[in-house]
């Protein structure tokens, strides 16, 4: 991309001094990209292949150094048994891993939609002219500070259900008959992970999404004004329109994040299977279960689906990063 | 490769050299709680000036599901920050490649301990991990309320369900928070002790046998967990499939629980001037289930101190480890934390007994006490354990019943053994 539009245009005649400087411009372009493409390929390239050759060996975390090549076995391999009947196996038949997906898939569609409805709240709130303005934008980003590790134990505890201030609020409002216990019972831990993280990372959108705000000009709301556009037009006709390149980029930073969540999970409901995403089952896999290989064929999995959701995110919204529109 | 190591070596042997000369400094790693760190702190101090080494602790998470998982990384990873790993009792066949053998530097004192937990860290002739005490889990009852309602110490777990719904009822009216028995329901490793517990107790087998053989799904062991199953949201709070050793001491330390099963570390803390029910409670056997070979069982637990194989000053580790696994701090580990010493000799101390009076009589309990599969299963241990605990929480939160969830447990683990372990 970059090398295309430094490249010169063409070599006519008349600008030749011009496309020589061109030409200069390109080579000191490239050799100023070289170390950020090294440092890339060192602690990102690298460790990637490395996980996707594990996943197509043996290895075991005592044992990386002499593994062997097994192919496709940790992704699917078959048995024929003795009676006819053939059994599968394999990465892509473990109900485990499969769940997991859809945990992932589950949590980022929630997290990231409430996410993005909330943002929009807080930023159209903070674009507002108001007295106090800059004390309220610097408070509202406490909870993106905190790191996630502090503010899941911090809420491990508000949840707990026997100390817990939210069961004792909620049962002195009288708004719960009992007290819940939010990350044991199967049916609200999912519920749980996604208040906390709702919670967490709402003001990084805001925050994106009010950059997004304030480079909209002034003058079209007055014209509308004069124009006598309800305030509720104006939002879907010149705001959401003007704000959505912003939007989408703010989206597609959360969703990355989202399919792969790890730390809040791991804190707050580190084996429930109604919650273990994608991310939390291949460490499981990788460390703990001694599955080198099989944790590997998990990463890369992981790798793919995001990959691919995310170009189909960008093809789809048509997102533009330069932060123009199509 | 070679080169590398070659290099290794020479850094390795390099440093071995200079800080053979002056005193080491070494890290011991301590997931330990209550208040276990400032204990093993103090212990330390008098290490550090005899020796004239320095020691750092490092503090890991309680969990012994996340300690092993970052100690198996850091020993992959050849990692020498880390000279003395505190050590699961069941972690011996697993990590017994990574650490030191210590069965030369432990001759002396070999003897003291008790042979079963020596075994039990024994892999292939080698000694991986030196004990530093022993747990064996126990039945913890509030004496004032029993005797209030005239009730007898329950022996199995249905008069326990009876006594607790009774007591629970009764106390309502005044404590609104009180509830008639917490343990470890959290999906993790001491689910599976707990668990095991229940299963043995009505003579369900221990999951594996010694011999390989995967015995889990039996009627006994199905009318174990559905017993305990009917425990949750009546005499043990929903949540309690939530907790951990210090959540449910959490509960039981405030009044609010009958019965709490737990390990001995609890009764120094319970007995603490903070406690809400200091002096008000004692401890027994754990109930017994029903059936032919019903009866009371407890699950071996214990920690060790095992060296890393990638120490830089390994001579004044193994010291350390030695040290801290001496009748010395185990007889102060015994009085101050309530831990149950793996020397012999230390149960019949007289200061020993004096602190903790139920001491006496927990030399038997231990030694009935029932070891996890973690030596037939091998490597597959955790995946083994994993598999049990979340069959256990998932009939416990009522996903599926205890015989569904068995018969599948049963399958899971027949794939996972192959054609051994």
């Amino acid at each position: 991309m970059a090398t295309d539009t430094l490249a010169p245009p063409m070599a006519l005649p008349g600008v030749r001094i011009k496309s020589e400087l061109m030409q200069q411009r390109a080579r000191a372009a490239r050799w100023f990209l070289l170390p950020m493409l090294i440092a890339l390929a060192v602690v990102a390239g690298w460790p990637l292949l490395r996980s996707i050759y594990f996943s197509f060996t043996d290895a075991s975390l005592n044992n990386l150094y002499g593994a062997e090549w097994v192919g496709f076995n940790n992704y699917l391999r078959w048995t024929t048994l003795d009676s006819g009947k053939t059994v599968y196996r394999g990465l892509l038949v473990d109900p485990k891993w499969w769940g997991a997906v859809g945990n992932t898939l589950r949590f980022a569609a929630y997290s990231v939609t409430f996410e993005a409805i909330f943002g929009m709240i807080v930023a159209l709130v903070l674009n507002a002219e108001f007295k106090g303005r800059g004390i309220v934008r610097a408070a509202i980003l406490i909870p993106w500070a905190i790191p996630t590790i502090v503010s899941a134990k911090m809420w491990s505890w508000m949840l707990n259900d026997q100390f817990g201030i939210l069961n004792d609020l909620g049962m002195k409002l009288g708004l719960l008959s009992q007290k819940v216990a939010w990350t044991a019972n199967a049916d609200t831990a999912m519920t749980a992970v996604l208040i906390v993280d709702i919670w967490k990372t709402t003001p990084f959108m805001a925050l994106l999404i009010l950059a997004g705000l304030q480079m909209i000009p002034k003058d079209i709301y007055e014209a509308a004004e004069i124009d006598g556009v309800h305030p509720v037009k104006q939002f879907f006709r010149i705001t959401l329109p003007l704000v959505r390149p912003a939007l989408m980029v703010a989206i597609i930073f959360r969703l990355l994040d989202a399919l792969r969540i790890f730390d809040l999970i791991y804190v707050l409901t580190p084996n429930s299977d109604s919650t273990k995403t994608m991310s939390v089952l291949a460490r499981e896999n990788l460390f703990d279960f001694d599955k080198f290989a099989y944790g590997s064929a998990m990463s890369t999995m992981l790798f793919l689906i995001i990959a691919v959701l995310t170009i189909l995110y960008i093809w789809l919204g048509k997102v533009r990063f330069d932060g123009g529109d199509r | 490769m070679k080169i590398n190591k070659l290099l290794v070596g020479l850094l390795a042997s390099v440093t071995l050299l200079s800080t053979a000369a002056h005193a080491a400094q070494l890290a011991v790693v301590s997931g330990d709680t209550g208040n276990g760190l400032a204990f093993l702190q103090e212990q330390l101090k008098k290490f550090e000036a005899d020796t004239g080494n320095t020691v750092t602790i490092v503090p890991m998470p309680s969990s012994t599901t996340d300690q092993f998982g970052q100690y198996k990384l850091w020993l992959a990873a050849g990692n020498a920050d880390i000279d003395v790993y505190t050590t699961d009792v069941i972690w011996a066949p697993q990590l017994a490649d990574q650490f030191l053998d210590l069965t030369d530097a432990a001759k002396g004192v070999v003897a003291d301990h008790f042979p079963s937990i020596i075994e039990s860290q024994t892999v292939n002739g080698k000694l991986v991990a030196i004990p530093a005490y022993t747990d064996a889990p126990a039945l913890f009852y509030r004496k004032d309320l029993l005797e209030k309602y005239k009730k007898e110490v329950p022996k199995t777990w249905a008069e326990l369900k009876a006594t607790a719904q009774e007591i629970q009822d009764g106390e309502r009216a005044s404590n609104p928070d009180i509830y008639g028995f917490v343990f470890q329901g959290n999906a993790y490793e001491g689910l599976t002790c707990n668990a095991l517990e229940w299963v043995k107790s009505y003579g369900g087998g221990q999951i594996v046998e010694a011999d390989g053989t995967i015995s889990i799904n039996n009627p006994q062991a199905v009318a174990a967990l559905e017993e305990i199953k009917s425990f949750v949201g009546t005499i043990s709070p929903e949540g309690n499939l939530a907790y951990m050793e210090e959540e449910s001491r959490g509960v039981w330390q405030l009044g609010n629980a009958v019965f709490m099963r737990n390990w001995p570390y609890a009764y120094a803390l319970g007995n603490g001037d903070d406690s809400a029910i200091k002096g008000k409670f004692d401890v027994a056997p754990l109930p017994a289930g029903e059936g032919a070979d019903a009866r009371s069982a407890a699950t071996l637990g214990g920690w060790n101190y095992a060296v890393s194989k990638y120490s830089k000053a390994p001579e004044e580790a193994i010291k350390l480890a030695l040290y801290l696994s001496s009748a010395e701090v185990q007889k102060n580990r015994a009085i101050q934390q309530t831990n149950l010493p793996t020397i012999q000799s230390l149960y019949d101390d007289a200061d020993v007994l004096k602190a903790a009076p139920f001491m006496a009589a927990w030399k038997e309990i231990f030694q009935n006490a029932v070891p996890r599969p973690s030596a037939p299963t091998k490597a597959n241990y955790n995946e083994v354990s994993s598999k049990f605990w979340s069959a256990v929480h998932n009939t416990l939160a009522g996903d599926g019943t205890a015989a569904e969830n068995l018969e599948l447990l049963e399958a899971d683990l027949n794939d996972l053994k192959g054609s051994g372990w």
